[in-house]
């Protein structure tokens, strides 16, 4: 069993009197890919940013290699190996495709990624690389926010809607990339609506429904019934 | 000849007002935070100056070596220990903190150093003028004008091609997004008031030089830091620089009709930008 990367603890999330999230408990392991799924208010980005900082939680209910980071900020939180791409891109619209890259390694990690790897993963980006960033077609924006993440070589990379919006020979070009990604020894969390792309990438598969994990399995022995009865919540 | 010399006597004391103005715009553009302190603190500058003059016995350009550091580091720490709390969704917190912050300025310097009109002298540079083409033109009002060209070539290029330039813009993009990037929001901007502040420093020197100040004068080149960062449009350095210009040559050529003018003609010149470009003559541009 390889050890925890990731540990969610009776995790709850708050958005003034609204609460999110209910008593979320996951485990994630070094190298693992899961998949996040659920319909629309399921939770499943309000997670993406509890884990990232963006939303303050107890410091206990997140723990990260044996440590509580559920208190600290989003800063410190990617200065310790956590990133995430965040649902609908969010790219700095006053600096170019190349700044966009490089503000992601600022936090300093060493690590296999670098531009270079960036424009050998995403070729198109070397060509518009001193492009304002949202000048570029939704596709390639989303390259740049997935570049801009990988430049900070992170251990645990987390995808919130990667493929919201977007083309499907683009999603493609997108999904045929992230075995590159992970391959080095990342472990990853992608949020996913289109559950077949989600399966097909991951290990495991966590289900949300209204703020509680509905449905935890290894995704090769998922049964896609349970998977539509925790998705939609409906009894049969 | 007249008329030419008002002109370029009214580009150089654009100079000034574009150092004013620089970081004012700085403070806004990288934090939406409208300082109404900023006169006030270009005073302190002067009164700083004035001290480490009279105490070390230096040559005011000198004391630019202590007074910027000194206006920097209290830039940053104004900013952590107060800004930030103000900033949010409202912009009212902002303007009613920096407004009591200038309250509390001009009382201090009141109590400190009196209402007596203060100058720092600068040993013959103040009167010193050279001929060029037949047109006097002084020398303080030549350096403070270059100072300012070079001074807002710094920020551009601060701002345009370092890391530290990028983490502005990124914060003021998106200060949730640029956490993210490992860059703690509450730190750039302090960095960003200190920079912004180091400016202050320079404009409150050279003012002081030009000119007698007291506690008092410091809501009047707020405005002119306000009317030059206006009519050269938000976001843009060399558009305060343009700014100042444009001010200043307004200025000089009103009090060339009739010196009762001068302010008046300033303040004319602004309206009729705002009235015909709303956003200044050079909106920041997407980059």
């Amino acid at each position: 069993m390889p050890e925890p990367i990731l540990q969610l603890r009776v995790l709850d999330a708050h958005y003034g009197d609204f609460q999110a999230l209910f008593g979320i408990d996951m485990d994630v392991s070094d190298g693992e890919v899961i998949a996040i799924i659920g319909a629309n208010g399921a939770g499943k980005t309000t997670l993406m940013r509890s884990i990232s900082g963006l939303l303050p939680n107890a410091a206990a209910q997140i723990v990260y290699r044996g440590q509580p980071i559920g208190a600290l900020r989003a800063d410190q939180i990617a200065q310790s190996g956590i990133a995430l791409v965040p649902e609908g891109r969010q790219l700095f619209p006053s600096l170019s495709v190349e700044e966009n890259l490089l503000i992601g390694g600022q936090v300093g990690r060493k690590g296999p990624w670098s531009l270079e790897q960036i424009f050998q993963l995403f070729p198109v980006l070397k060509e518009r690389r001193n492009q304002a960033a949202t000048t570029l077609s939704g596709g390639q924006q989303q390259m740049v926010a997935i570049g801009r993440a990988l430049m900070a070589n992170p251990d645990l990379i987390l995808f919130d809607e990667i493929s919201l919006g977007l083309a499907p020979v683009i999603i493609k070009t997108i999904y045929d990339a992230l075995p590159q990604i992970v391959g080095q020894g990342m472990t990853a969390m992608l949020v996913e609506q289109d559950i077949t792309k989600a399966l097909s990438v991951s290990s495991r598969v966590y289900c949300l429904q209204e703020g509680r994990v509905s449905l935890e399995g290894r995704t090769e022995t998922i049964d896609r019934d349970d998977i539509t009865r925790a998705y939609f919540g409906t009894e049969s | 000849m007249d008329w030419i010399s008002a002109l370029v006597q009214g580009t150089l004391l654009g100079g000034l007002y574009a150092l004013f103005a620089a970081g004012l715009s700085l403070i806004f553009g990288v934090m939406r935070l409208v300082n109404i302190a900023h006169g006030d603190l270009i005073v302190l500058a002067a009164y700083m100056g004035l001290s480490t003059t009279v105490m070390l016995g230096i040559h005011p350009f000198v004391a630019l070596l202590i007074v910027i550091p000194a206006m920097a580091g209290a830039g940053y720490c104004l900013q952590r220990a107060v800004l930030n709390q103000t900033l949010g969704d409202d912009i009212l917190p902002p303007l009613l903190v920096t407004f009591g912050l200038s309250v509390i300025l001009q009382n201090a310097l009141l109590e400190g150093y009196s209402a007596d009109p203060q100058k720092l002298s600068a040993g013959g540079v103040e009167t010193a003028s050279v001929q060029l083409g037949g047109l006097s033109i002084g020398v303080l009002p030549l350096l403070t004008f270059l100072i300012a060209v070079a001074v807002i070539a710094g920020l551009q290029f601060i701002f345009y091609r370092t890391a530290i330039g990028r983490a502005f813009r990124a914060v003021s993009d998106n200060a949730d997004i640029a956490q993210l990037m490992g860059l703690n929001k509450a730190h750039i901007f302090g960095l960003a008031m200190a920079l912004a502040l180091a400016v202050t420093a320079i404009a409150g020197i050279l003012l002081g030089v030009r000119t007698s100040f007291d506690p008092s004068v410091g809501g009047a080149r707020l405005i002119f830091g306000f009317e030059a960062v206006i009519i050269g449009g938000l976001g843009n350095l060399w558009g305060t620089l343009a700014g100042g210009v444009i001010l200043g040559v307004a200025q000089t050529l009103g009090a060339k009709v009739d010196p009762g003018w001068q302010l008046l003609a300033g303040h004319v010149a602004f309206l009729v930008v705002l009235a015909v470009r709303p956003n200044g003559l050079f909106p920041r541009v997407a980059h």
